[in-house]
């Protein structure tokens, strides 16, 4: 169970992994999630399904290295398997065919915009992605981007690879252009996804933002990984976690993203003075 | 029953009751009068022939007493420990009319303790095998009742639990010094000694739908337990340090969080905590917070001591540990600070008015008695609503406007044929014993329906399943 068949190192802190999980790979759909554990000891994480086939029964993980936990699981090789994988969690994203779709995406924020990507061009869209990171080496899933899309534009922050700038100035350029647009997606780092729907706003242009808060259970049971959207509280891992950006309290949410900073410092502090890696 | 010193329990997780030697249950089942129509076999929602269990007791066949007990009961060491037995067996028991009653529950923990520790668990002899297959959702009180039930009658049972571990709100819910457990695993391992399969990280609804389960299986019990966690809905409540009793206490049992960062999951170290609501997941909340470390930590009940829904021994233990309790006080407004951590609380001062419609008197807020307290954590444990997974992808499946599954009280057969279902997701938040009950009941329907056997004449059962529920 849980096996992992395919290892890549997509850039420095980032980390993809292939693992078997049959029944997963049959039901997901675009924008659901998965909920890992990676030990006995180990916390339950949210992450990503960035990709998943079927027929191989395998899910593709994607994630960046911040803390402990993701930091332990990209110590895991070919061969090793996750201890828990629970999912598909979350509801999946409402597809069809919207006319053009603008799938804004911001660094590890790429993985989950690429199942939905591709399912949105799937279902007959016109899909103008764009794609940021903070420079060049850090910036993932270019190939497999540019396949889920009809049309794929880059940026990064340092101007190494790309527009010089952010996701939003691209968009903010299509705009401009007169470029028609029905629908957005922006999933990234919180200030990118707050960024994008301050600009969007400005043309009440619709974006569906997919958030990534702290969870536990990830089935409605904790009510960690709530959030304020519309001023009502919300459970991303049940009502979620896709909502209208432009109703998402973003200044909560980055509160509420901190809420054990000093603890995750220690955990991660604990890891590397240990060896890191080799506590697997 | 000698139990941990208040003093050096509150630092520790450890059990607090040391339970019985087997002297001094020989002592208590003395005390039993044998009945010859025992009312305490009526008060148990599982019908547990308590004076046999307890002559056993007497005549020193400890591993016979648990055998007895197991025969009705397949969790004796979790029900001994969680059990209200003193408003079921106990508060009936005829030596309480002039005496205190027998201590059933404390002899029923004895029983199990002592064949567990002793290494005497045997397996029971199973009914042939009927080449039926039965579905559970969800490995809590109600599902493995259900489990062992069907397992016993020769039926192929396989539950599937959405967590990484079994037990439910044994593992997640209730903490340590309560239920230790070693005992929630070693039970659970008797349930699968009888056959039972076990698939972890499985949420039915997402994973597979309850309509992909009846494919393979003959029937299917719905034990999902207790959903979403109900807030205040005032403000600040989604102020860092302010959590459901369901998260902190899924943190620091399932997830070891009190023993950070040898486990990694975090769990905020907190100095004055406020607990909100007066049940007993309020209590476990509160003597949780005091053991891992906060200096002050007090209950906020918003009617007396007296309507307070926790079991009298658990407030006892509480305030023994130094848990202040707040009564008649009702929080309207959690503050914060810039950084969006909690600082503090407004109150208001209650009284209580006319009885509303659970009987308990309603507590009416005094005008202009707005109070603060200084608090940096909260814990909100006014209870849960139904989790909508299962209901939202089983079509033909009936709910309430609350989002419980609608169950027959007799059968526990839900709307959908070959589908049944019991537990906190029917009657919402209620107790372990109830949800065992009402296992017991769905385990006997689902064999009648895979064998094809006619339903009884409800009648006389109607009487009894009634008067039992609003227990």
């Amino acid at each position: 169970m849980n096996n992992i068949l395919k290892k890549r190192i997509l850039a420095d802190d980032m980390k993809e992994l292939v693992v078997e999980s049959p029944q997963i790979a049959k039901v997901r759909k675009a924008g659901q999630f998965v909920i890992v554990r990676a030990n006995e000891t180990g916390e339950r994480i949210p992450l990503t399904i960035a990709d998943a086939d079927a027929e191989a029964g395998t899910i593709t993980l994607i994630f960046q290295e911040v803390g402990k936990s993701t930091m332990l699981l990209g110590c895991f090789e070919e061969g090793d398997s996750i201890l828990d994988v629970v999912g598909p969690l979350g509801k999946p994203t409402h597809i069809e065919n919207f006319g053009t779709v603008v799938c804004m995406g911001g660094g590890a924020g790429i993985a989950p915009l690429h199942p939905i990507a591709k399912a949105l061009k799937e279902a007959g869209n016109r899909v103008i992605s764009i794609i940021g990171a903070r420079t060049e080496d850090l910036l993932i899933m270019q190939k497999r981007m540019k396949e889920a899309s009809t049309e794929l534009l880059i940026s990064t922050d340092d101007g190494s690879f790309g527009v010089h700038g952010f996701v939003t100035d691209i968009l903010q350029s299509l705009i401009d252009k007169g470029e028609k647009i029905n629908l957005c997606f922006a999933i990234g780092p919180i200030p990118m996804m707050a960024a994008a729907c301050r600009l969007t706003k400005k043309y009440d242009l619709h974006t569906v933002v997919s958030l990534n808060p702290i969870m536990v259970d990830g089935t409605g049971m904790c009510g960690a990984c709530r959030v304020t959207v519309g001023g009502k509280t919300k459970f991303v891992c049940v009502d979620g976690p896709e909502f209208d950006g432009h109703e998402v309290d973003f200044t909560e949410m980055v509160k509420r993203s901190r809420a054990y900073l000093p603890q995750e410092r220690e955990s991660k502090d604990r890891f590397i003075h240990e060896g890191g890696c080799c506590h697997k | 029953m000698p139990e941990q010193d208040p003093d050096i329990r509150r630092h520790n997780f450890e059990e607090v009751p040391f339970g019985y030697t087997p002297e001094l249950a020989q002592l208590e089942a003395e005390r039993c009068l044998f009945c010859k129509k025992p009312k305490c076999i009526e008060g148990c929602p599982v019908n547990i022939d308590i004076p046999a269990f307890i002559r056993l007791i007497k005549d020193g066949d400890f591993s016979g007493a648990a055998r007895k007990i197991k025969e009705e009961n397949t969790l004796p060491a979790i029900c001994g420990r969680v059990c209200p037995q003193e408003e079921q067996c106990e508060i009936v028991c005829v030596t309480g009319i002039k005496d205190t009653p027998v201590a059933i529950g404390r002899l029923e923990r004895f029983a199990a303790d002592y064949e567990r520790e002793n290494n005497l668990i045997e397996i029971p002899d199973k009914a042939p095998a009927t080449g039926k297959k039965a579905a559970i959702v969800g490995a809590g009180p109600a599902g493995l009742t259900v489990a062992g039930e069907l397992a016993k009658l020769g039926h192929e049972v396989t539950i599937y639990e959405a967590l990484h571990q079994p037990g439910g709100v044994l593992m997640y819910g209730i903490p340590e010094f309560r239920l230790p457990k070693a005992i929630v695993n070693s039970e659970v391992e008797y349930v699968k000694k009888l056959g039972v399969k076990i698939v972890y990280n499985a949420v039915i609804g997402r994973y597979m739908a309850v309509d992909d389960l009846l494919q393979d299986y003959d029937s299917v019990f719905l034990g999902t337990g207790a959903g979403l966690p109900y807030f205040m809905n005032i403000p600040g409540e989604n102020l860092n340090g302010v959590y459901s009793a369901n998260e902190y206490l899924t943190r620091s049992n399932l997830m070891k969080a009190y023993r950070f960062p040898e486990y990694d999951t975090p769990i905020i170290k907190s100095k004055k905590v406020a607990v909100l609501g007066g049940g007993n997941v309020a209590m476990d909340s509160a003597r949780t917070a005091m053991r891992l470390g906060a200096e002050e930590v007090s209950i906020i009940y918003r009617r007396s001591r007296k309507e307070m829904p926790a079991r009298i021994e658990e407030v006892h233990h509480a305030e023994e540990e130094g848990i202040i309790l707040e009564l008649l006080t009702n929080p309207i407004e959690i503050y914060g600070d810039e950084d969006g951590w909690v600082t503090g609380m407004k109150c208001l001062r209650m009284e209580l008015g006319e009885p509303d419609a659970s009987g308990r008197r309603r507590p009416v807020p005094i005008e202009g008695s707005e109070f603060d307290i200084e608090v940096d954590t909260v814990v909100v444990s006014i209870g849960n609503g139904a989790n909508p997974l299962v209901p939202q992808t089983t079509p033909g499946l009936d709910t309430n406007k609350w989002g419980n599954i609608l169950a027959d009280d007799n059968t526990a057969a839900t709307s959908k044929p070959g589908v049944y279902a019991g537990g906190d997701i029917v009657i919402g938040a209620a107790t372990v014993i109830l949800a065992m009950g009402a296992g017991k009941i769905a385990a006997a329907a689902m064999h009648r329906y895979m064998m094809g056997i006619p339903e009884p004449e409800p009648a006389l059962e109607e009487e009894s399943s009634k008067s039992k529920k609003k227990k």
